[in-house]
């Protein structure tokens, strides 16, 4: 799931600052699993809003709604009799929901609620950690089903470095050492051959790097 | 009067109000010393300072720096090119370092073509900074003596920023606000693509004059002679940000077989003429791309020579 954590509440407050009709909108899909972005979070950001406000002696109006799904432009039209209703709209979505409203409502002003971290897992309840960099060509396979460049901070294709201790990475013994896994799961399965073999540099004209990205499915498209 | 920023030849010249006239040379693909020798040869003399490209269209060639340390062993003035495409802020802020304790003045700070369009589209990409952010850094450590993250630099390095502007890149109305963020971020001089729709060029130059960029940085013009009717498609067609009017390609075809390249030369020493007397125009920049040996002749006959001793 793609894992997103909640923007500071000050930050959010002096964003929205001049507004008095806001709207939250939150997404059903990654940001409810991991507890930032669902209907439940939706409505404690709408109650922080109106609190704040009240605080100040300040009128405001505070809108709920949790779509479907953010990143489907089939749920982010739900949104068309209401958001006019409003002069700002925090989306709490991952980093698409805020572009796919502002997309489709021109004329609205989005703001994010919530800060994008990355493309993980829960490694248990309230911990969640980095497994995907999108790099768009998979190779988890040669790594024994783990991967160097999201996982390694040096996106070693021929790791350890010298900076591997303990199973940690030199940049902190926060860090697990994703490459000291990676030798000590081959070693296990006796495919220690194969990461002796040395990996050419890695084509990055799928990720990011080759330019923003855009997949069509002609099987799928009407 | 304040103190010269780096003093080198390029901003004596501007500084003392002659219309500059600057080159370009490429490094070679390979180490071919010799090579690059000969062809900056042909500019000592003509031209107050030679631009070193650095990896030029995404392509590898010998570094910019090195490139330029040896245009300046052969006593021309290079203006050390740098991309923000392979490097990031480390590498910046020393290879600065490294080049001003070598004895470069002057740096021209660009963001770089995509790795798409070179001989090594597979590889990562760095912007870790862009070409705004290269010209922040340039003067806060000329300066302000100081590093991106605030530290103390012990002997600054002394430049004269340059920057790049593209008056025909889109949106156009928004180019000249673009310009005047690289002024603000510590551009000294400009130096601008190609131009070959002089509608437009005149366009541009007179909004930078209203807002009265001209006054606060050096614009100079950027020319680059077709060679070839070849030539003026592939840059109408093939090479991004490029504004290659119809009626130029028309002139070209009209000219006949083998006075092509002469009708180029004649139409980039109009635009001289025409950039000596324009209000904003600080002077030309002349990219003679594989043309090194024509510049002495074009140089010539724009009546740029001989270049100033100040």
């Amino acid at each position: 799931m793609i894992v997103a954590e909640p923007k500071p509440i000050k930050e959010l407050l002096e964003m929205v600052k001049d507004f008095n009709r806001i709207l939250v909108v939150g997404c059903k899909g990654c940001v409810t699993v991991c507890n930032v972005g669902g209907a439940k979070e939706v409505a404690i950001l709408a109650s922080s809003i109106r609190i704040s406000r009240k605080k100040m002696g300040q009128e405001i109006e505070v809108g709920e709604h949790t779509l479907e799904r953010q990143c489907d432009p089939e749920y982010v039209d739900e949104l068309k009799d209401m958001i006019c209703d409003y002069d700002a709209v925090i989306s709490i979505a991952c980093g698409v929901g805020p572009q796919f409203l502002s997309e489709r409502y021109p004329s609205s002003k989005i703001f994010p609620g919530v800060n994008t971290q990355f493309m993980g897992g829960a490694e248990e309840h309230g911990i969640w950690s980095e497994r995907c960099a999108g790099c768009g060509t998979c190779v988890v396979h040669y790594f024994g089903g783990l991967c160097p460049i999201a996982r390694c901070s040096k996106s070693l294709l021929n790791g350890p470095c010298g900076g591997s201790a303990n199973g940690k990475c030199e940049i902190s013994k926060d860090v697990e050492c994703i490459w000291d896994l990676i030798v000590r799961k081959m070693m296990e399965q006796d495919r220690l051959d194969e990461l002796i073999e040395f990996k050419p540099p890695k084509s990055w004209i799928t990720a990011r790097d080759g330019g923003p990205r855009r997949m069509i499915r002609e099987e799928l498209v009407k | 009067m304040s103190e010269y920023k780096s003093g080198s030849n390029l901003e004596k010249v501007l500084r003392a109000g002659h219309f500059a006239f600057t080159g370009e040379c490429g490094p070679p693909q390979g180490a071919n010393v010799e090579h690059l020798k000969e062809k900056a040869g042909h500019l000592k003399g003509c031209v107050d300072a030679v631009n070193v490209t650095d990896n030029q269209t995404a392509v590898v060639r010998m570094s910019s720096w090195a490139a330029s340390i040896i245009l300046l062993q052969e006593g021309l003035e290079p203006n050390f090119q740098m991309v923000c495409r392979d490097r990031n802020r480390l590498a910046i802020q020393s290879d600065i370092l490294g080049v001003y304790s070598l004895g470069i003045r002057d740096m021209l700070c660009l963001s770089g073509d995509h790795q798409k369009f070179g001989n090594h589209p597979e590889a990562k990409n760095v912007f870790d900074i862009d070409s705004m952010q290269l010209i922040h850094t340039v003067k806060t450590m000329r300066d302000e003596g100081k590093f991106l993250n605030g530290q103390d630099i012990d002997a600054p390095p002394e430049l004269f920023i340059g920057a790049a502007s593209n008056p025909f890149a889109e949106p156009f109305d928004f180019r000249v606000y673009r310009l005047a963020k690289k002024i603000s971020a510590g551009a000294d001089f400009i130096q601008t693509q190609c131009i070959y729709n002089m509608d437009k060029f005149r366009e541009f130059i007179k909004r930078a004059v209203d807002m009265g960029l001209h006054e606060k940085c050096y614009i100079l013009a950027g020319v680059t002679p077709m060679k070839s009717v070849g030539m003026a498609l592939y840059m109408a067609k093939q090479v991004p940000g490029m504004d290659v009017p119809d009626t130029l390609i028309k002139r070209l075809r009209g000219a006949g077989k083998g006075k092509v390249a002469e009708e180029g030369i004649k139409f980039a020493l109009e635009q001289i003429e025409e950039f000596k007397e324009m209000e904003g125009v600080a002077g030309v920049h002349l990219m003679a791309i594989e043309w090194e040996h024509k510049v002495p002749e074009i140089a010539e006959r724009a009546g740029m020579l001989p270049r100033p001793t100040v």
